[in-house]
């Protein structure tokens, strides 16, 4: 059980500020998931944690002990690379027994923490390979088996899926989240700059940008209450239409945000309406693109497929005012 | 369909003209290498007698047996210390940043353009300072000049090539510097040490200039200087019978080694490790 505080972190590459002061708390036990864009810093803020890049400013603390100076192994955490990092030349038992090994464990207790890892994660067929006779996937385990087998009081994950195919990516990501209920001691720290990942494994998600903070919370909170657009816009799939002008005056807002599910189609008395430009039917799902005269097209979710043709004429109203005001800064607007 | 055949040809006979001049002179060595007296001097393309006498004589003659056994010694010792430092300096080169990285990088090759015989008299002051003079650590020593600057360089280039996460994996199982070179550098870099280990031992063996200058005793020679200083019953006689004998022997070494090698010189070993 330990906790991770960060007061003003800051990392510098020369002259490049990386991440700008980051304060955040994350809970014994907790599943955060650091998302955002590619190049907001998400990467480096958990290389940070992990140790293997100098803190420029700042402290990051673990259960009140700052470990700024510590190296990795004796910050006690253990990590899952993307590109799985197995030694090549060692089989999957010795990748797995590697760091106990170098911790100098007794033999049995290096065995027995092994074999019950490769239990947990069903690669016991597995332990005399190489990583070069096994899958992606099954490389991908053995790498969450090295990091198990070391029992970290903090897990980091650096996008552990992105080099799986989509079959075997959701696959595994129903694994982390199964390993993250049996492990539910230990606190884990997710990168990914996929919302799916992040709204499904998250007990809270920290959105990143350009090296500060954006939003903390929940995947609900994220959802429901996005305290900037930035938020709003990268959190949801398609995501949020964003109208202005005329559109946002009727709400007396200066940004109106809308998410394609809580717009519905209208046979008449729609509040906009416009020519549907292109329908992208997914059988249980269709998205509708529709240009009502704003900068861009309005994306609305229908369920199962739709019937309408492209330049048909359609009406459009938001579903129990679900609606997002936004001020010129993007923040929420008063109400 | 005639093109074809005059391509095939023409490849093949170009193959046939580069093993010949390859082969040949290591061919004839060793025929004339079986021969004695006067058979020596006859120019016969087939093997026409059969005598160990020139074999015979060379290791029973003086300190034949003695220079091979100092080859052996100094080459393994070049062959070693070389890729120790080297690989130790390819780690610092390749994955510690610090400031003048490249120049020292560019430094170390630089050593590599000077000719031995422009350094000679230099080297030999500080053998002699060193009290080197005469001695097989003196060669030991010298050797590492040729050496060292082609095994840092060749191991700098493979070791950055070597994926980073592998490295910061090690890191984070605890891993300090020398066990992440000697535990999980180390057999990944196999085919490039039996490579570049295998130059150095064939340039530290085949070694003339400094071997000739720097010793002074019978006792003290590698054989590459030993061969040069054989003499026949006059001093204008070439005893040529003892030297293909001698020539042959001390090839035989360099030929088996590359036979050893030759697997780990082809295999590459990182393959699965990270992602592909």
């Amino acid at each position: 059980m330990t906790t991770i505080r960060m007061q003003d972190l800051r990392k510098s590459f020369g002259t490049f500020d990386v991440i700008k002061g980051v304060d955040l708390e994350i809970e014994p036990g907790e599943f955060m998931v650091f998302v955002g864009p590619s190049g907001c810093g998400k990467s480096t803020l958990l290389r940070l944690v992990a140790g293997l890049e100098d803190i420029t400013s700042g402290t990051l603390a673990f259960d009140e002990k700052i470990v700024n100076s510590l190296t990795p192994s004796q910050r006690g955490i253990a990590m899952v690379f993307q590109s799985y990092a197995l030694y090549p030349h060692m089989t999957v038992y010795d990748n797995m027994a590697f760091g106990l090994k170098l911790a100098k464990g007794s033999a049995d207790d290096v065995k027995r923490r092994v074999h019950k890892a490769a239990e947990m994660l069903q690669i016991t067929d597995y332990l005399d390979r190489l990583p070069k006779q096994l899958s992606g996937g099954q490389r991908q385990r053995v790498a969450i088996g090295r990091a198990i087998v070391r029992d970290p009081k903090v897990f980091l994950f650096d996008e552990p899926l992105s080099n799986l195919d989509a079959a075997l990516r959701v696959a595994t990501r129903l694994e982390i989240a199964k390993l993250h209920a049996k492990m539910h001691e230990t606190t884990m720290i997710y990168v990914t700059h996929d919302q799916v990942e992040a709204m499904t494994l998250a007990d809270r998600i920290c959105v990143l940008r350009d090296g500060n903070v954006e939003q903390v919370g929940t995947p609900l909170e994220l959802y429901e209450k996005p305290q900037s657009i930035f938020v709003a816009g990268f959190i949801g799939s398609p995501k949020m239409n964003f109208l202005t002008e005329e559109f946002a005056d009727a709400y007396k807002t200066d940004i109106l945000g809308v998410r394609p599910e809580h717009l519905e189609i209208k046979d008449k008395d729609g509040l906009w309406k416009g020519k549907l430009l292109l329908a992208e039917n997914l059988g249980s799902e269709t998205f509708l693109y529709i240009d009502i005269g704003a900068k861009e097209p309005l994306v609305v979710r229908q369920d199962g497929s739709a019937h309408q043709q492209p330049g048909e004429l359609l009406c459009v109203a938001p579903v129990n005012n679900n609606i997002h005001r936004f001020d010129q800064s993007g923040r929420p607007a008063a109400n | 369909m005639p093109m074809s055949i005059i391509k095939n040809t023409a490849f093949y006979a170009l193959v046939v003209v580069i093993v010949v001049c390859a082969v040949f002179p290591f061919y004839y060595a060793i025929i004339t290498s079986f021969r004695t007296g006067s058979a020596i001097f006859t120019i016969e393309y087939w093997p026409t007698s059969f005598s160990v006498a020139n074999y015979v004589n060379v290791i029973a003659a003086g300190s034949f047996a003695r220079n091979l056994l100092n080859s052996i010694i100094v080459s393994a010792c070049v062959v070693t210390l070389s890729l120790l430092m080297a690989v130790t300096a390819a780690f610092a080169l390749s994955r510690v940043r610090f400031r003048g990285r490249s120049l020292l990088l560019l430094t170390i090759l630089s050593v590599s353009m000077f000719p031995q015989i422009a350094v000679l008299a230099g080297l030999f002051e500080i053998i002699r300072l060193l009290g080197l003079y005469n001695t097989l650590g003196g060669l030991i020593f010298s050797y590492m000049i040729f050496t060292l600057p082609f095994t840092v360089w060749v191991l700098t280039t493979f070791m950055r090539d070597l994926p980073v996460e592998i490295e910061e994996a090690a890191i984070v199982d605890g891993a300090t510097p020398w066990v992440i070179v000697t535990r999980v550098f180390l057999p990944l870099m196999w085919p490039a040490l039996a490579t570049t280990g295998l130059l150095a031992f064939i340039a530290a063996w085949n070694e003339f200039l400094f071997a000739l200058t720097f010793t002074s005793s019978t006792e003290t020679r590698t054989v590459p200087v030993t061969i040069a200083l054989f003499t026949g019953s006059s001093a204008h006689e070439v005893p040529w019978g003892i030297v293909m004998a001698a020539s042959v022997i001390v090839t035989v070494p360099l030929v088996v080694l590359v036979l050893i090698f030759q697997r780990k010189i082809i295999s590459g070993l990182t393959a699965g490790g990270v992602k592909g």
